[in-house]
């Protein structure tokens, strides 16, 4: 086995802008949605990098084109040295054996009309090399138990089994190839709070044992501070601040992170009164036509004249301790506050 | 850590075995042996009473359609057997249906029109289910270009009048000597366009769904994204909607006899029968009457089977 | 003050100690093809004006079921309410005429669901659907409902209401179709607001700014707020009283402090430790074993008994009622004692 700390994963400047477009037949495009635009990040073997902002900030089409369901418009995602978003054909399908994924939602992710069998089995199918053909039902049946389901319930179907459940499968699945990589979209979010845990315990265990990599995509921070080793904050296309998850937890120094943070709600009720809130104002703009220069400048209460010219680079600022893509950075505990 | 494979025992076993909270399932007797879809579609549809059912109404429908002289010993292609002084005779012994405009018997005339009948019904629900349910898994799945010419195609055919169309069809090549076969291309190309729709919406509607990406985030082709997870989540409304037009179609045959095309005198068929005994239908219902309850049950019969099968391939059903 | 007068109902104040609404032994069942689902089990709690509490529970604990049977917007059949009071300021709204209860539903007791986009009327503008409240309830012009819609879009601060007011939900952000929520549910001044899962659907700034929003309004006009959600940190925010659900029964009840200080019951306190704390990180968290219980098929006894870790025999066989623990607080389980003293395990 491989040691861990080496790095597996180099994301440079990854763009992704969607076209939009007019017209049915001659397609004229009038503009792009900058969905993703120059994002940059390593991961280390059986390291989790926490991938945390709000709905519209690009986390999902990150993840879709770190999986190469998508093109990238530019930029490169290097899997072991070799780019998955140039590879085609018989080489695409060679490295998707090396990063899976683990989808938000448990009822629409797994086919309704195969068997928990067939499903976590079909890697196999598609990948005819990783197992020989008789090998596969007992395969099959150890990743179920792996993942802490009856080994005999391969001929049932997905609904009759409950939401934590079935993202049991749906984690087996992503195993089966051996992955070095797995992308967990937002793997808890649709799960009852009860059964959240069990799922959180069982992907850090698999982490364990196989030594994993996760790139773990979550909207909770409190679970995302759990998992991860480093934590990215996204916002609006843009990674504004990433770090070890101590420094971007207790030491932020983006604006868009401090408010992220101090939005949180803490469940415990003790000194609620006096918790200090940033409540931001408005809605992120569209990513179909982000503010100049910061693209936070438009909600954040430092901005001045200079975020509107000149884009803030992801770097260490002076006085804080890790990278930060603020003209102001300025290190703010909003979470321990007394 | 290889030594101790599953280090968090207690929450991981409780999960397991013994309070899932699925529906108690059928035991079967060998769990291990791997099932698929269709294996368990078939074992289901044995069990269905109305599957067997249906399958029995066909089977008599079939076996009355190729061998009719097993049910009646009149055979009304013989023009003697028909009495002109009789027309419209009530039902009397060895008449049990009566008689029709021209004196024949109504219960032979309907054994032997069963033949034509089914064969367009049948023959023109499986060509218009397979191109119509075919060329909308591929726009569907494919979409773009492929998506936008096909639907563009099928708009073409859209806008065809049904029967007029039809009429033109069939009328173009009436000597080509294609008999009643005539009448199901006919039919096909006006009907297949509906197929068609419902089909790519169904597999618009599967292929949003997340278990298509995940199919594809581990390699799979397009081929295997097709049938093995869109065509068996989008087939149910084609599998209705087929078995519904059937009725439609054996109809619209019945349409084109009696404008001039299609089956004609001296062949039989239920269309014809039911067309030529309209005009007299208040003075003798009978004539009419049977070849429609032929048709309905037949009709009824392909809809039950299609219903059965719909569930069968439901896993939620079972 | 009111401009509708409902004879049935006294306006201000009620019987005695009564407070402004009372859920009392309330059952709802549904007839289903696959069996009769008891889907709340004798529910009870109270709302003082001016106060929020929190209904706590997982999918299928019956908390939303509960509060569509106070609005009286449940679907009968299939749902049958057996026995059980829904008391307003006295009144029993279950026994009203569904004339009278249209009365109550919206103008005094409204509320606002998770999802937004699909509460509201796609082909009609958000100034349209606000001012209709005015029309219908209040017999206003269309002019005057329409002026009444901006002063309310304005309240739930959304930014240029005047220029918005002819735009359709689609047209706003989440954020912003769930202010309109809230602006065409408090239009008529209700006294209890019922919010189903507010912020499930939106982000954590968003969420924080309507919470806010919320919290802002219920101080202005002392309405009382049942707050239903699954979510440990909002209710720690923003609660008063809680009341906890697990298959169909409330489980606990208390003032907020007192369950996040030392909870009285085993799913209660499950939780609450099952979040991910900072001084724990890199070890497992705490999981409550097991599945949430099928309601076709309840456990016996405690429902709760099969994934509780101070189970004993008489769990299995025995419904634990709701013990007293002190004037406010109450733990529907036999080992409460020992569940506060926080041994075995």
């Amino acid at each position: 086995m491989a040691t861990k700390g080496e790095r597996i994963l180099e994301v440079r400047d990854l763009v992704k802008h969607f076209p939009l477009t007019q017209g049915i037949m001659f397609k004229k495009q009038i503009g792009a949605i900058k969905a993703v635009d120059g994002v940059s990040f390593d991961l280390n073997r059986g390291e989790t990098l926490g991938v945390v902002g709000e709905s519209g900030c690009g986390k999902s089409t990150l993840a879709k084109v770190l999986m190469a369901l998508e093109r990238p418009t530019s930029g490169s995602v290097q899997i072991n040295g070799r780019d998955i978003a140039k590879a085609k054909g018989a080489e695409l399908k060679r490295m998707r054996r090396n990063i899976q994924m683990v989808m938000q939602d448990p009822y629409t992710s797994l086919n309704p009309r195969m068997t928990v069998g067939d499903i976590v089995g079909e890697p196999y199918d598609i990948h005819t090399e990783v197992a020989p053909k008789g090998d596969r039902a007992r395969k099959v049946q150890e990743l179920l138990e792996v993942v802490g389901l009856n080994p005999d319930h391969i001929n049932r179907y997905p609904h009759q089994f409950s939401g934590g459940q079935r993202q049991r499968i749906g984690i087996a699945r992503g195993l089966a190839l051996q992955p070095e990589i797995i992308v967990c979209d937002e793997p808890v979010s649709a799960l009852d709070v009860s059964i959240q845990a069990q799922v959180i315990n069982l992907l850090e265990r698999l982490q364990n044992e196989f030594n994993l990599a996760y790139i773990f995509i979550a909207h909770d921070l409190s679970v995302v501070r759990h998992i991860s080793d480093r934590v990215a904050v996204m916002y609006l296309g843009k990674v504004v601040e990433i770090g070890k998850d101590v420094d971007i937890y207790d030491k932020p120094a983006h604006p868009y992170a401090q408010a992220l943070l101090s939005a949180v709600p803490v469940p415990d009720p003790e000194g609620r009164e006096q918790r200090e809130r940033i409540i931001l104002q408005g809605d992120p703009p569209s990513p179909a036509n982000p503010p100049s220069g910061c693209r936070f400048r438009t909600r954040c209460w430092k901005a001045q004249e200079i975020c509107a010219t000149e884009e803030p680079l992801l770097q260490i600022r002076p006085g804080t301790t890790h990278e930060s893509a603020c003209h102001f950075a300025e290190t703010h505990d909003v979470v321990h506050v007394n | 850590m290889s030594d101790n494979p599953r280090p968090d025992t207690q929450t991981l076993t409780a999960d397991q075995g013994t309070q899932t909270p699925s529906p108690p399932v059928k035991h079967r007797k060998k769990e291990a042996k791997p099932a698929s879809l269709w294996s368990d579609a078939w074992h289901d549809l044995r069990r269905r009473p109305m599957f067997i059912f249906s399958l029995v109404l066909i089977a008599i429908l079939v076996v009355m359609s190729f061998w009719p002289s097993l049910f009646t010993s009149i055979d009304p292609l013989d023009a003697r057997t028909c009495e002109l002084s009789s027309a419209r005779q009530g039902p009397s012994p060895g008449h049990l249906f009566g008689r029709d405009n021209l004196g024949c018997d109504v219960f032979a005339r309907t054994i032997y029109g069963a033949k034509n009948s089914i064969i367009i019904g049948v023959a023109t629900m499986a060509i218009t289910a397979i191109i119509g349910g075919l060329l909308g898994l591929i726009a569907g799945t494919r979409g773009g270009i492929t998506d936008t010419i096909t639907s563009r195609i099928t708009e073409v055919f859209f806008a065809i009048p049904s029967i007029l169309g039809a009429l033109l069809i069939t009328a173009t090549f009436r000597d080509a000597g294609l008999g009643i076969w005539i009448v199901v291309f006919a039919l096909s190309i006006i009907a297949w366009p509906m197929t068609f729709r419902i089909m790519r919406a169904a597999v618009l509607t599967a292929r949003s769904q997340d278990f298509v990406l995940a199919a594809r985030a581990l390699g799979a082709g397009q081929s295997r994204i097709m049938f093995r997870h869109l065509l068996p989540n989008a087939i149910a409304p084609v599998i209705v909607v087929a078995t519904i037009n059937l009725g439609g179609f054996i109809a619209a045959e019945a349409a084109l006899s009696f404008l001039g095309v299609g089956v004609q005198s001296p062949d039989i068929s239920w269309g014809l029968m039911i067309a030529d005994a309209r005009s007299r239908f208040l003075e003798a219902p009978l004539p009419l009457v049977f070849p429609a309850v032929f048709l309905s049950i037949t009709v009824l019969a392909f809809i039950m089977l299609g219903d059965a099968v719909r569930d069968a391939l439901d896993p939620k059903l079972r | 003050m009111r401009k509708t007068s409902l004879d049935t109902l006294p306006a201000e104040g009620g019987l005695g100690n009564e407070p402004l609404l009372a859920v009392d032994n309330l059952h709802v069942e549904f007839a289903t093809r696959a069996g009769l689902v008891r889907a709340v089990n004798g529910v009870s709690y109270s709302l003082n004006p001016g106060e929020t509490v929190a209904v706590l529970g997982e999918s299928g604990s019956g908390k939303s079921v509960t509060a569509q049977a106070i609005m009286g917007i449940l679907d009968m059949p299939p749902a049958r309410i057996p026995q059980g009071e829904v008391r307003f300021r006295g009144t029993d709204l279950l026994k009203l005429s569904e004339e009278a209860r249209t009365q109550v539903r919206g103008q005094r007791i409204a509320m606002i669901f998770q999802d937004a986009l699909s509460a509201l009327n796609p082909v009609f503008t958000v100034g349209w659907q606000i001012s209709e409240m005015f029309r219908v309830h209040r017999g206003m012009s269309k002019r005057d409902g329409m002026k009444k819609a901006v002063e309310l879009m304005d309240k739930v601060r959304i930014p240029a209401a005047k220029q918005r007011i002819n735009d359709y939900p689609h047209q706003f952000s989440g954020g912003m179709r769930q202010r309109i929520m809230i602006a065409m549910s408090i239009a008529l001044d209700p006294e209890v607001l019922i919010a189903d899962e507010p912020t499930t659907a939106l982000d954590v700034t968003v969420q924080a700014q309507i919470m806010e929003l919320l919290a802002e309004l219920q101080r202005e006009s002392n309405m009382g707020m049942i707050l239903i959600t699954h979510d440990l940190g909002v209710v720690a925010d923003v609660a008063d009283k809680i009341a906890v659900m697990y298959g169909g029964r409330i489980v606990e009840n208390a003032s907020v402090h007192d369950i996040y200080k030392s909870p009285a019951h085993p799913y209660t306190k499950g939780l609450l430790e099952s979040i991910p704390r900072v001084d724990l990180k890199g070890q497992e968290l705490y999981a409550i074993k097991g599945l949430p219980p099928n309601l076709l098929d309840m456990p016996t006894g405690c429902a709760f008994h099969p994934r509780c870790p101070y189970r004993q025999d008489n769990c299995v066989t025995d419904v634990p009622p709701l013990h007293e623990i002190s004037g406010t607080r109450n733990s529907a389980c036999h080992y409460w004692r020992e569940v506060l003293d926080g041994d075995q395990r």
